[in-house]
């Protein structure tokens, strides 16, 4: 299928304009600085939001995994299709949501993404076709195979990017939907982003075969293994992957990043020593990014202060937004429990009775 | 009207449908080249061709959630999972996406999928191939789940659940897929969520779904000969949404009621109906409402065991006759 040409996405988000410059190979890191950027300052402000007690439930961040994130977004085509499991704030704002909507999802608005129905493991905007962040390890898989199965019965030429986990590659859901994309040829490209722990886990301990990639070899699948600390070959590597998926070649692409903080936020990760941890500093994408920018003279230190500050400043707008939207009236209750309306659904509260009580008898009366 | 069995039945509106709608498809294991385990998909893949009746690997995890996934985009599949048992297979992503996909994301994606799939036990099929647990699913807000007890019915709940953007799951049974009867010509959805007086009687209420409504009836006209009683049977046809009010308006008049399941008695979809006539018709009711159900055992192949472990006309009639005379009610009047 005839491959469009390769653009930086045009983000549709609050984050910032398009890089102007975006053309060129500096422009193009540069562009991806802001928007990993961007996604820092995200995280960082969900977890303060989170200890704040504003934001409630789980709340698992993509600090550290930045640069995956664009890389792997910018490779997708605005019709491409994206399932992604629950730790998904960096790609829902990457895919262009705006931030305020995403963060008053985090807050339970009814301006959020899912109008407060899903959270932070469950962002959904059909318009940026992320057709959702998924809470059960592994339970996106099988569907974004069967997205990719109406893709290929319509003839269509998007793909589907399914995004997981290293954990998520030791469940059955894993095997049987590699198996069927396999069998059926679908246009799916599932993408590993393996940051070395599940939960707490490390991949050694969980995994049979550790290099996460090879597991394709048992469906025939093409796979590779990239830098996931490297936006532009996470982005290369994801457009060859890409291509493969729209030529009816599924295939298994694994990225390989730090999570710099626990699992989630109130994880505190004791189970890394002194040395992982100062290791993970000096490994954060981010930083590594600016370092390198700045020695190549592709960004001074005032643009770097610049691209944060006006980071900073559309997260600060992000949560304003959020904070201004209500919250979801609770006479909306019964209005998601089925899209075809049926008879006799039930619309009753805890407290109510599911009948009317029948009329006392008459004191006196005969009986 | 034809007379047909329910099996025709299923067969025929799947075709209709599949001419009708070129976004229905079928995925299931061994239902095109093999023609289905039990012979509902016959003749479709010769027709419609592998695309459209589609063999699947032995992965009911995988390829029900992939008849999710392409359900989100707007095909409507049809799956056939071989037995229920073997949903417990893709229990995480019936449960946690079919059901879930809708509301959690506030509305923004539909699931218009359908699960068929047969209960039943009594062909010595031995304990993890002969239960009844639609339960699980009637459980879950999210899910609709029918259950027709006769051709006319499988083919008007077909064609509504294949029609309607919500996942629901058919049930069918295995003892039920060469009943004969006759079986409208015209393509009528019926109405999900909504049961039927299929006989109507003035002495007790008998509410029962899938198999054991077909079981009711039988017992309904039998008696009406041998004791003289008038049954009322109530199919619930629906098992979620429940139509309550159709239950508790029997109920109100006949003033007693006897519940009958394939399943097993405690927690069963029995003890619900119960609790419903108990919330409705507390104050109508003349005595407890008595459950015909499975023994409580992991069903065993031996046919003695197996026969005397499955809910039966005769226990049905036992149980009418007993719920009566506990109440000094016979044949439409009381007993001085």
């Amino acid at each position: 299928m005839a491959k469009r040409r390769p653009t930086v996405r045009e983000p549709r988000g609050q984050h910032g304009p398009a890089g102007e410059d975006a053309a060129t190979d500096g422009g193009q890191r540069r562009e991806f600085y802001r928007r990993m950027v961007f996604i820092r300052r995200f995280e960082e402000r969900a977890a303060r939001a989170y200890t704040q007690a504003e934001i409630g439930g789980y709340c698992h961040l993509n600090l550290g995994e930045e640069a995956t994130v664009v890389g792997l977004m910018s490779a997708l085509e605005q019709t491409d299709y994206l399932f992604t499991n629950y730790r998904e704030h960096g790609y829902a704002l990457a895919r262009g949501v705006a931030a305020g909507r995403v963060m008053a999802e985090l807050y339970g608005r009814r301006d959020g993404v899912s109008k407060g129905w899903g959270g932070s493991m469950h962002l959904f905007d059909g318009n940026a076709r992320l057709l959702g962040g998924y809470g059960i390890v592994g339970g996106q898989l099988p569907l974004a195979t069967g997205a990719a199965l109406a893709i290929d019965y319509r003839g269509g030429d998007e793909a589907v990017a399914c995004v997981m986990g290293d954990g998520t590659t030791n469940i059955g859901a894993f095997h049987e939907s590699l198996n069927i994309a396999a069998l059926w040829n679908l246009p799916v490209v599932y993408v590993v982003v393996n940051n070395g722990l599940g939960m707490g886990t490390t991949v050694e301990k969980a995994s049979g075969e550790p290099e996460l990639h090879r597991k394709a070899a048992s469906y025939r699948m093409s796979s590779a293994r990239v830098d996931g600390n490297d936006p532009v070959a996470v982005r290369e590597a994801m457009l060859s992957a890409l291509a493969s998926a729209r030529s009816g070649r599924p295939f298994l692409l694994e990225a390989v990043s730090s999570r710099l903080k626990g699992h989630s936020v109130v994880d505190p990760a004791k189970y890394r020593t002194r040395e992982e941890v100062e290791a993970l500093r000096t490994s954060d994408p981010v930083a590594a990014l600016a370092f390198r920018l700045r020695d190549e003279g592709e960004l001074t230190d005032e643009a770097i202060a610049e691209i944060d500050a006006e980071a900073t400043s559309a997260v600060a707008a992000a949560v304003a937004f959020a904070e201004a939207s209500p919250a979801p009236s609770v006479d909306t209750l019964f209005d998601y429990t089925y899209a075809t309306p049926v008879p006799n659904d039930s619309r009753r509260l805890p407290g109510q009775p599911l009948f009317e009580p029948a009329p006392l008898p008459r004191i006196g009366a005969d009986r | 009207m034809s007379i047909m069995t329910y099996r025709q039945a299923l067969r025929d509106t799947l075709r209709t449908e599949m001419r009708r709608d070129p976004d229905v498809l079928l995925l299931g294991e061994e239902i095109g080249v093999f023609e289905g385990s039990y012979k509902i998909t016959a003749g479709l893949l010769a027709e419609f061709g592998e695309k459209r009746v589609r063999d699947t690997p032995i992965a009911e995890e995988g390829f029900t959630g992939a008849a999710i996934g392409a359900a989100m985009l707007g095909l409507r599949p049809v799956v056939e999972i071989m037995t229920i048992n073997f949903s417990l297979l893709a229990l995480d992503q019936i449960v946690n996406h079919a059901a879930k996909i809708y509301g959690m994301f506030g509305g923004q994606a539909r699931v218009p999928l359908v699960i068929r799939t047969p209960g039943g036990g009594g062909q010595q099929l031995g304990a993890t191939h002969s239960q009844n647990i639609e339960l699980y699913y009637a459980f879950v807000p999210g899910m609709k789940v029918v259950a027709p007890s006769n051709p006319a019915d499988a083919k008007s709940l077909l064609l509504a659940a294949i029609r309607d953007d919500d996942p629901v799951l058919f049930l069918e049974n295995l003892a039920l897929y060469n009943a004969k009867g006759e079986v409208p010509d015209d393509d009528t959805p019926g109405e999900i969520g909504r049961a039927a007086v299929t006989r109507p009687g003035r002495d007790i209420t008998v509410v029962a779904y899938s198999r054991m409504a077909a079981v009711a009836l039988t017992v309904a006209e039998r008696m009406a000969q041998t004791d003289g009683i008038d049954i009322e049977v109530v199919d619930l046809r629906s098992l979620r949404p429940l139509d309550r009010e159709t239950v508790v308006d029997s109920v109100r008049r006949t003033h007693c009621a006897v519940v009958l399941e394939d399943d097993w008695l405690t927690y069963g979809i029995g003890a619900e109906i119960a609790a419903t006539i108990s919330d409705g018709a507390f104050d109508w009711l003349d005595a407890p409402v008595r459950r015909v159900a499975m023994a409580e055992v992991p069903l065993p192949y031996a046919k003695t065991l197996e026969t005397a472990a499955l809910p039966s006309a005769d226990d049905v009639t036992t149980a009418i006759r007993q719920t009566l005379a506990s109440v000094g009610r016979r044949a439409g009047k009381d007993i001085p």
